[in-house]
């Protein structure tokens, strides 16, 4: 009775799920074909378990001794050669039936994509994660670039090609695809095709190789866009973003101009035409104010979380900005510039500009 | 303990009292005494560590422990648990029950299994005092490059490169040991094929560590180096490979589960036969899947690495590779229920125990056919489903099956029995316990719960099991309570018994409880597998197993004496040498501190000279007098 409620327990959670990041929940393509082959595996492991658990204790409850119990002393037998070879052949057995599905996907799942696909750069880094799309160029052949939240067109199959700024981390988007490292010095591919029912939903990953400090909260948000709101999303990312004229969000692009560009950079429409300002070295930050979170998924991007961000860095998620070394390029975190409340407000003001 | 049988015959009787006479022992029989009070008391170590990490896991972003605090705590639970507990219980089992199962009275190196206790000792006792030293390690318990060579503004990863390189040098001389004691000091009559399973694991397990510490012995350099000497091994900007690291270590880091799980295959293949009444199912197929799985073992490392981007057809072969290893392991699993199948079971504590440990390995060993498949493995990797499963592997089965041993000999350690009722609460608060805290996990991994992570959001469906799983950790932890007082209780005052109080099968059962410093008056002439049991039972028409008549024996039982029995004589250099060896390694954690470091280094090898050159140059064995 027991084993029946575990197991009946056990399918349940296993089914399917609508836990917004979970394996059970595919949404794309690939992710399909893993949850067709993880089914395969669990239900052969589900029937392997209840025969052989079934075995077990039947033997103990038959087989234990009673009390008063008079019986002679049980057969010493040593075994049975017919057994062995018969229980050594069915597992093979159940194996093969769980290799060949498995070598088909593996090697599906890994071939390049054929005919258009969308291709994006992404870039690991010490708490976050870069995107590039490098076929998606703006007036002065850059890429369109940006940090964090993805965004994939519907029915088409998009191919992350994938490195570290530093040490190894991994992609993970469980509805969307298995997990990939991401290492420095290699490049790593995944391929996703999302379905087209899910266009408008958002699907939460996460690193998953620890990365130290914030491996917990270096985190990614992937907009699932039908083909035409991609594409509208392409062309206003590509714009560049407008210095202000006047109010706190002038003053704020000083203070960007003078601290921020050490690290963040952004595409502006400098008077003499649009270019590139700051540095690569962390998040770009040119519409910012269109991303719905900060942090790396940490927090909503409200302005009092962003407040907080900017104020005090390591109270959203833990870093060790004091360990950052420019000339080794190791960067290890956002640290906290000291800035007052009105200088801060100048920057948010700024950065909620930035759509 | 007292000598409990004449030793007029030894030349010289060691003191056996005070403290003087445990540090300077070359008994195996204490030797594996200190190892596993060591690692019991590194389990509870651990087992808080444990507790802390699930107290800040039992909510939604929780603000109990620091992130940085979160890392050293789980990167110590998993070095404590594997370096400073399992594998010292091993330790411990194998010391105290080999000579013994194979008629022998001691090992073939007493001095060298002092040195690798003592080593291990020291080594684990710097490792921890890491926290209170310059800082725990922090890369988790694989110290995946190139994180561990990022930070070397304190020495964490540090203590982990020399940490686990002394123990696996402490390991290496324990494995030579047992080889060269099983190969050859058995009993006359004794062949391969009639040791007693437990005893055949250990020259497996004694194998596979030969042959892959040095693998990890030269990873941990390059680790070293890369941190402290400016190498660049694992720095991809320069050349180096991160990936490099992670081969060498799982080239070691898999044969390491092998080694961390057939030792208790081995105690499970002994107490499943005596608490049936019945002979090992298949003794050839175990011991054969027993040699397979090592051999085999070697040949899987990289499916630790499925998702670092090898290529699907090394992906193939790894995994292909891994579900082969399913089989041998299927086979020992049947052949352990064929031998539970027409006996007359006694559910008692160890036999719960070993039932236990098979229950549980079989949902360990099928979630691991599950990794195998690999692109399924993908979403379960670095998630709570492999949490998950190497617990129902590591706990559900080695940590069962070294507690189902701990019942079984404690009598013959001791010369009492640990108490049946509080036992069977133990092994039912720890079965219940261990099942509400690592069964939800799989559950947690599948619905996108990664690893190695300080705290987890709201909104992801993951509060529920992990508050349970919180629960099923202090059962868990209640549960060992009642083991230590268990153990305790019943060395003061548990009911006495004799050599032989479960009616048993192999050698050890012939000796006193506890044994003689010299384990046997005479040594026994093997002629059978299970060599005791047909020293007393014969079998029927129908095969069954009816008790030999009285004085009935086989001739020449025993090992004709012809002098003294000679034992090896005390000495303090083993720990001594041992001493010097962590002095140095601590030195070497502290290079990069100057002159502190290199001071302690020159202390340390002049210490370990000391030790080495006395252990040369002193005589074997002390004159008669």
């Amino acid at each position: 009775m027991l084993v029946v409620l575990v197991l009946a327990l056990l399918l349940a959670a296993c089914a399917t799920s609508d836990l917004p990041q979970s394996s059970l929940n595919p949404k794309s393509a690939e992710a399909q074909q893993i949850d067709e082959l993880w089914r395969l595996v669990l239900y052969l492991a589900i029937a392997v378990f209840v025969v052989v658990e079934a075995a077990l204790v039947i033997a103990i409850f038959w087989f234990r001794k009673r009390k008063d119990d008079d019986k002679p002393e049980p057969k010493q037998t040593h075994g049975n050669t017919a057994l062995e070879i018969t229980w050594s052949i069915i597992p093979a057995l159940i194996l093969v039936v769980i290799a060949v599905p498995t070598l088909q996907t593996l090697f599906d799942l890994a071939s390049p994509p054929e005919g258009n696909f969308v291709r994006v750069n992404v870039t690991g880094h010490q708490w976050w994660w870069e995107f590039e799309y490098p076929d998606i160029l703006d007036a002065n052949g850059r890429p369109l670039t940006t940090a964090n939240e993805l965004h994939l067109p519907v029915g088409v199959t998009t191919e992350l090609k994938m490195t570290s700024a530093d040490v190894i981390h991994s992609f993970w988007v469980p509805p969307l695809a298995g997990k990939r490292d991401v290492v420095p010095g290699h490049f790593t591919f995944i391929k996703i095709t999302p379905d087209v029912s899910r266009a408008g939903e958002a699907i939460p990953g996460q690193c998953a190789e620890f990365c130290w400090l914030s491996h917990a909260d270096m985190r990614t948000l992937v907009f699932l866009d039908t083909e035409a709101d991609f594409q509208a999303w392409a062309d206003r990312q590509l714009q560049p973003a407008t210095i202000p004229t006047d109010g706190p969000a002038a003053s704020g692009f000083e203070i960007f101009t003078a601290i921020c560009s050490t690290c963040h950079q952004a595409f502006i429409a400098a008077p003499e035409g649009p270019e590139v300002f700051g540095e690569a070295i962390a998040p770009d930050l040119t519409h910012f104010g269109s991303r719905t979170t900060l942090g790396a998924r940490v927090l909503d991007n409200t302005t009092e979380h962003l407040t907080q961000w900017i104020d005090n860095p390591e109270s959203v998620k833990p870093m060790a900005p004091e360990l950052n070394n420019f000339d080794t390029g190791r960067i290890l975190g956002m640290p906290d510039y000291g800035l007052d409340a009105e200088e801060i407000a100048e920057l948010v003001a700024l950065l909620e500009g930035w759509k | 303990m007292a000598i409990t049988a004449p030793v007029e015959d030894l030349g010289y009787t060691p003191s056996t009292k005070g403290v003087w006479s445990w540090l300077t022992t070359v008994d195996h029989k204490r030797i594996g005494l200190m190892y596993g009070v060591s690692a019991l008391v590194f389990f509870v170590v651990g087992g808080l560590e444990a507790l802390m990490i699930r107290t800040q896991l039992a909510s939604a972003d929780s603000t109990i422990l620091t992130a940085d605090a979160y890392n050293q705590l789980f990167t110590m639970h998993g070095i404590t648990m594997v370096f400073a507990v399992i594998m010292p219980v091993a330790a411990a089992f194998q010391n105290y029950m080999i000579p013994l199962q194979i008629g022998a009275r001691d090992v073939a190196f007493p001095r060298l299994n002092a040195f690798s206790f003592w080593l291990f000792l020291f080594a684990v006792i710097m490792l921890s005092s890491s926290f209170f030293l310059g800082g725990s390690p922090d890369g988790a318990w694989v110290g995946y490059a190139n994180l561990s060579t990022e930070v070397t503004e304190f020495v964490r990863m540090d203590y982990y490169a020399i940490g686990v390189q002394l123990l696996g040098i402490a390991s290496i001389g324990s494995s030579a040991n047992f080889i060269a004691t099983i190969f050859t000091m058995r009993a006359p009559g004794m062949t391969m094929m009639k040791m007693p399973v437990f005893t055949w694991m250990t020259v497996v397990t004694s194998f596979l560590l030969i042959l892959s510490l040095p693998v990890i012995a030269v990873g941990l350099w390059q680790m070293f180096f890369d941190r402290n000497f400016g190498t660049v091994f694992y720095e991809a900007q320069a050349a180096g490979d991160p990936l490099l690291w992670q081969h060498l270590f799982w080239i070691f880091g898999h044969p390491e589960v092998y080694v961390l799980i057939l030792p208790a295959m081995g105690i499970v293949s002994e107490t499943l036969p005596v608490f049936s009444r019945k002979p090992l199912f298949g003794y050839q197929f175990v011991v054969f899947s027993g040699i397979a799985i090592g051999f085999l073992g070697f040949g899987v490392w990289a499916h630790h690495m499925f998702t670092a981007g090898m290529g699907p057809v090394a992906e193939a072969g790894f995994g292909l590779a891994t579900m082969l290893i399913a089989v041998p392991t299927g086979v020992k699993i049947f052949n352990w229920i064929g031998t539970m199948w027409g006996g007359k079971l006694t559910l008692n504590t160890p036999m719960l125990f070993s039932i236990g440990f098979i229950a549980m390995f079989i949902i360990g060993g099928l979630s691991g056919v599950t990794h195998a498949a690999v692109p399924a493995d993908t979403q379960q990797h670095d998630s709570y489903y492999v949490v998950a499963h190497f617990h129902y592997v590591l706990f559900g089965g080695s940590v069962f099956g070294f507690m189902a041993g701990a019942y079984y000999w404690f009598p013959k350690w001791t010369g009492k029995i640990l108490s049946e009722t509080l036992g069977k609460w133990h092994f039912w608060l720890m079965f219940i316990g261990f099942n509400l805290t690592f069964g939800p996990m799989h559950i947690l991994g599948l619905n996108g719960m990664p690893r190695r992570t300080y705290r987890y959001p709201e909104g992801f469906g993951w509060e529920f099991w992990n508050g349970m799983a919180t629960i099923g950790a202090f059962t868990i932890a209640f549960s060992i309570l009642l083991f230590i007082i268990n153990i305790v209780k019943s060395t003061r005052s548990g009911t006495e018994v004799g050599p032989d109080p479960w009616d048993a099968r192999t050698l050890e059962w012939m000796a006193a409880s506890p044994p003689a410093i010299h384990n046997f008056d005479q040594v026994p002439i093997v002629r059978h597998l299970d060599e005791w049991w047909h020293r007393k039972y014969g079998v029927d028409e129908e095969g069954r197993a009816v008790p030999l008549p009285e004085g009935y024996s086989e001739e020449p039982a025993f090992v004709p004496e012809t002098g003294g029995i000679h034992m090896p004589s005390p000495s303090y250099y083993p720990m001594i040498a041992a001493a010097g060896l962590v002095a140095m390694g601590a030195g070497l954690v502290f290079w990069s501190s100057g002159f502190l470091g290199v001071g302690i280094l020159v202390v340390g090898v002049a210490i370990a000279f000391w030790g080495l050159v006395g252990w040369a140059a002193e005589p074997i064995t002390r004159e008669a007098h």
